[in-house]
């Protein structure tokens, strides 16, 4: 399962970017193997639509659970039909930290 | 001839400037005004009168799903992201589509058409026999008020005398209002803010290639810095409308100022009569 986390800056050792689809960056996190890629978000400073774009982005790197600080109404509604599980984390913190407290099951799931 | 009323700052009196000047051209000859501030039209209601009105549409896509393989060209080539291909359905959001048509290009197997989706609405009126009231009313939410804009002034092509009242501000929809007009007023107030966006309106008329001249609204008498601002460009200063207890108390009550007043009557059709020198200046 690939768990995609909005981010500041590339890695899980960056911050946490509480925008989805604003997020410059989303940190890829492949539950089989542990390992963590980083993909560049194009439509970061678009003018409109960039929330769908970036679900699109996601799907198409097979992403299947996302955690962001929140989400915009199209990109909620696309991320509802694809079937993507939604977790939120709201406060300051690295990738690394949200992905292991939504490990521990402590991120509520807000769609 | 074609007059455009824009402003960079808004509530400096555009509308209000674009009235009575309509008024005060309608007496000799038959004007139109063309209300393009289609986000919040408000010449209607200087001018009260029982409106046609019909639907502005915008193409869309329709996505045949017997056809569709759900390849993703579609929302890939979508720079608005107003489709979202799924693995299985393509997710359609019309509002943030801009009717570029791209998709149905872009779709290998031809499995999408275009439909008319309404935007907005085009209303024309006759609020006197001389006057012609033309107003666009985008739909709350839509994005693509350049459709509407032009449906305004399609409407208006061929009349012999368009006032047109824009949007504040520089942004797509003025452009859209002065593109192709003969002048354009710009309303000012004498206020830092209203050089500041008097500025930028200046700069716009220009890339647009249409000769501009100031209306200074709500003056306190020290104007200095907008005179000075203007001369340096070149730009006449062609009225100003003092901050006047009178006219804000007809204007409160939805009268036209210059209604029942000669002299300020007149004063708007001199304005008239500047705009067409100044158009002709250009040609």
């Amino acid at each position: 399962m690939k768990t995609a986390i909005t981010s500041k800056n590339p890695g899980k050792d960056s911050l946490v970017e509480m925008r989805f689809g604003r997020a410059p960056y989303y940190v890829i996190i492949d539950s089989d193997t542990g390992t963590d890629t980083t993909i560049e978000n194009p439509a970061a400073s678009g003018a409109g639509g960039v929330g769908t774009k970036a679900v699109q982005l996601l799907l198409s790197h097979g992403v299947g659970t996302v955690i962001t600080g929140q989400v915009g109404d199209n990109a909620a509604r696309a991320l509802e039909a694809a079937g993507v599980g939604v977790f939120e984390f709201r406060e300051e913190g690295t990738v690394g930290q949200a992905y292991a407290r939504h490990i521990e099951g402590n991120l509520p799931r807000i769609l | 001839m074609k007059i455009a009323v824009a402003s960079g700052k808004g509530g400096t009196g555009k509308s209000t400037v674009a009235a009575n000047l309509a008024l005060a051209l309608s007496r000799d000859h038959p004007v139109t005004l063309a209300d393009c501030d289609v986000e919040e039209p408000n010449q209607h209601l200087f001018f009260p009168g029982d409106p046609q009105t019909e639907q502005v549409y915008s193409s869309v896509p329709e996505i045949d799903t017997e056809v569709c393989n759900y390849c993703g060209k579609c929302g890939e080539f979508c720079q608005y992201g107003a489709l979202a291909v799924l693995k299985d359905r393509v997710l359609f959001f019309p509002e943030l589509c801009h009717s570029c048509g791209g998709c149905m290009h872009i779709c290998p197997l031809y499995a999408i058409d275009e439909k008319d989706r309404s935007i907005g609405t085009l209303s024309v009126s006759k609020p006197h026999h001389n006057l012609r009231l033309v107003w666009g009313t985008l739909n709350a939410g839509e994005v693509l008020s350049g459709k509407v804009i032009g449906a305004v002034k399609e409407e208006t092509d061929g009349d012999s005398c368009v006032i047109l009242d824009s949007a504040p501000g520089t942004s797509c929809p003025v452009v859209a209002a002065l593109d192709g007009c003969d002048v354009c007023i710009l309303v000012t107030e004498s206020t830092p803010f209203g050089l500041h966006d008097l500025e930028l309106a200046v700069s716009l008329a220009g890339i647009l290639n249409i000769p501009s001249g100031v209306v200074i609204n709500r003056s306190d008498g020290s104007d200095e810095q907008v005179r000075s601002f203007c001369r340096e460009k070149e730009i006449p200063v062609l009225m100003t409308i003092p901050f006047d207890r009178g006219i804000a108390a007809k204007q409160g009550r939805g009268i036209l100022f210059s209604a029942g007043d000669p002299e300020w009557q007149e004063k708007f059709r001199t304005l008239g009569l500047e705009c067409m020198k100044l158009a002709e200046w250009s040609l």
